[in-house]
């Protein structure tokens, strides 16, 4: 475990990994998308729009795991001082974002036939919405500031704070919404789903995670490569040469 | 008694009354935002004062957020926030008093305030109380969170913005349940005023014991 501190291992070791997961990732959600579309069956009720369900779900699930993974690379950050951390928590954060995105857009596509209506302030709606907006607010951290590591320690505590604020806003939005909406409108304990519909789901679900996992590690490459070509041009421009001039390597 | 807590307490106070601006801006903030809310949604009184405790809440969010930069950006430039890191006293204390010392002089005047701007808001006696006391409890809240997100953007040059961005959904529990705890006192209300009231009271003491250990982390790495 504590190879992954040293970059050029990670970098060593994504180079074998993307082909893999970026493979695996393509054939799940190629065949997901196959057992979606024309061996799922259309909900007796929903009709075809349970199909949506099946990006929905996943991309709900992933904006959560991402959330998972920038907080343990942040303790990666504060606790042991990592670079690859840092890179992994930034990387984390548009991703996250994106699913979280993905997640509301076709909430949102799904609720218009079903509800009638784009959006309703539904408690688990609005806490997405609230995730989303801590997303954003942690991307322009990192934008901000100028520094790569003390944008990183910022942004891991930032991250750490709306960890344990993630459950609270989670609980006061269901109290709201409960209070002021009394008979909700969808029952959050759904149906128990039947098998036939079950498994393009796990399987979608599986698919959108080695999907997330190829993403992060392109983005953990690029963000170490990113670092690197930085240090080499200040270095570059410390010795007196034109920052064009300063030649890299990837690491083998 | 703690000595130097008591001293930074007072040095805290004493600079906020005599720079001034912090506390009696805020207020006229407040004012402003709530005498700009009939012009957005029209004269109605009925509807004023149905959603009255709301924009109270939300017009105190943002005065309070108005004020949070300075918490740490003096001392932060003046080179105080370096001594204070050098004291024996943990930082953590010294971040609670100045929260605390901060907020006693721009959410208390917001407290005192807010019930009475309910009067343009078409409160009755028992609403502007309802108000007035879920202020008092919930706005140190925001203050402990405030000064996380003020110790994040202190070193920037523009960090007011990005401070919003950050601080705004972390404080959802406390608007939530504060404004909960406003309406509920109002006559006719559900809910019985304590229940809202007591979870606005648990998420200050929450955010009074743990904000602080966040604040002094970031401003330890202020120094690095």
């Amino acid at each position: 475990m504590l190879r992954f501190a040293n970059p050029s291992f990670v970098l060593r070791f994504v180079k074998r990994a993307i082909p893999i997961f970026g493979v695996l990732s393509a054939v799940l959600l190629a065949v997901g998308l196959y057992l979606v579309f024309f061996v799922a069956p259309a909900d007796y009720q929903q009709g075809e729009t349970v199909r949506i369900m099946y990006i929905h779900v996943p991309a709900a699930w992933l904006g959560m795991f991402a959330y998972m993974v920038m907080s343990s690379a942040a303790l990666g950050t504060l606790v042991w001082r990592h670079p690859v951390a840092d890179a992994a928590q930034k990387s984390a954060a548009p991703l996250g974002a994106m699913f979280t995105f993905i997640c509301l857009v076709t909430g949102s596509l799904w609720g218009k036939p079903m509800w009638g209506t784009y959006w309703v302030w539904d408690a688990r709606l609005t806490s997405m919405l609230v995730l989303l907006l801590i997303y954003l607010a942690l991307i322009a951290l990192w934008r901000t500031i100028e520094e790569p590591q003390r944008a990183a320690r910022v942004a891991a505590v930032m991250t750490l704070v709306g960890l344990v604020n993630i459950p609270i806003i989670k609980f006061s939005v269901d109290w709201w919404n409960t209070l002021h909406q009394p008979s909700s409108v969808f029952k959050t304990t759904g149906p128990a789903i039947y098998s036939s519909m079950l498994w393009p789901l796990l399987v979608m679900a599986v698919g959108s995670t080695c999907l997330f996992v190829t993403l992060h590690m392109m983005s953990i490459r690029n963000e170490i490569l990113r670092r690197r070509l930085d240090r080499l041009t200040h270095l570059a421009v410390a010795a007196g040469d034109a920052p064009r001039t300063a030649t890299f390597e990837p690491a083998r | 008694m703690n000595g130097p807590l008591v001293a930074l307490t007072k040095r805290e106070i004493t600079i906020a009354r005599r720079i001034g601006g912090g506390g009696s801006m805020g207020v006229v903030f407040l004012l402003v935002l709530v005498t700009m809310v009939p012009f957005a949604i029209g004269p109605d009184l009925n509807l004023l004062s149905r959603i009255g405790p709301a924009i109270l809440w939300i017009a105190a969010l943002l005065a309070m957020l108005l004020g949070l930069d300075r918490l740490f950006q003096a001392d932060f430039e003046d080179g105080s926030l370096d001594q204070l890191q050098l004291g024996a006293t943990p930082l953590e204390a010294v971040v609670f008093v100045k929260c605390l010392a901060h907020w006693m002089t721009t959410g208390l005047p917001l407290v005192v305030a807010a019930p009475l701007l309910g009067l343009l808001m078409a409160q009755d006696a028992e609403s502007m109380l309802g108000v007035g006391v879920s202020l008092f409890i919930g706005t140190p809240a925001l203050t402990f969170v405030g000064g996380v997100g003020a110790a994040a953007t202190v070193s920037l040059r523009r960090g007011g913005l990005l401070m919003a961005l950050l601080v705004l959904p972390l404080c959802v529990p406390a608007l939530i349940f504060g404004v909960s705890a406003a309406n509920a006192a109002a006559p006719g209300a559900t809910v019985p005023f304590a229940a809202p009231l007591a979870v606005l009271a648990a998420l200050t003491l929450a955010a009074g014991a743990l904000c602080p250990f966040a604040t002094a982390a970031l401003l330890r790495r202020l120094g690095e």
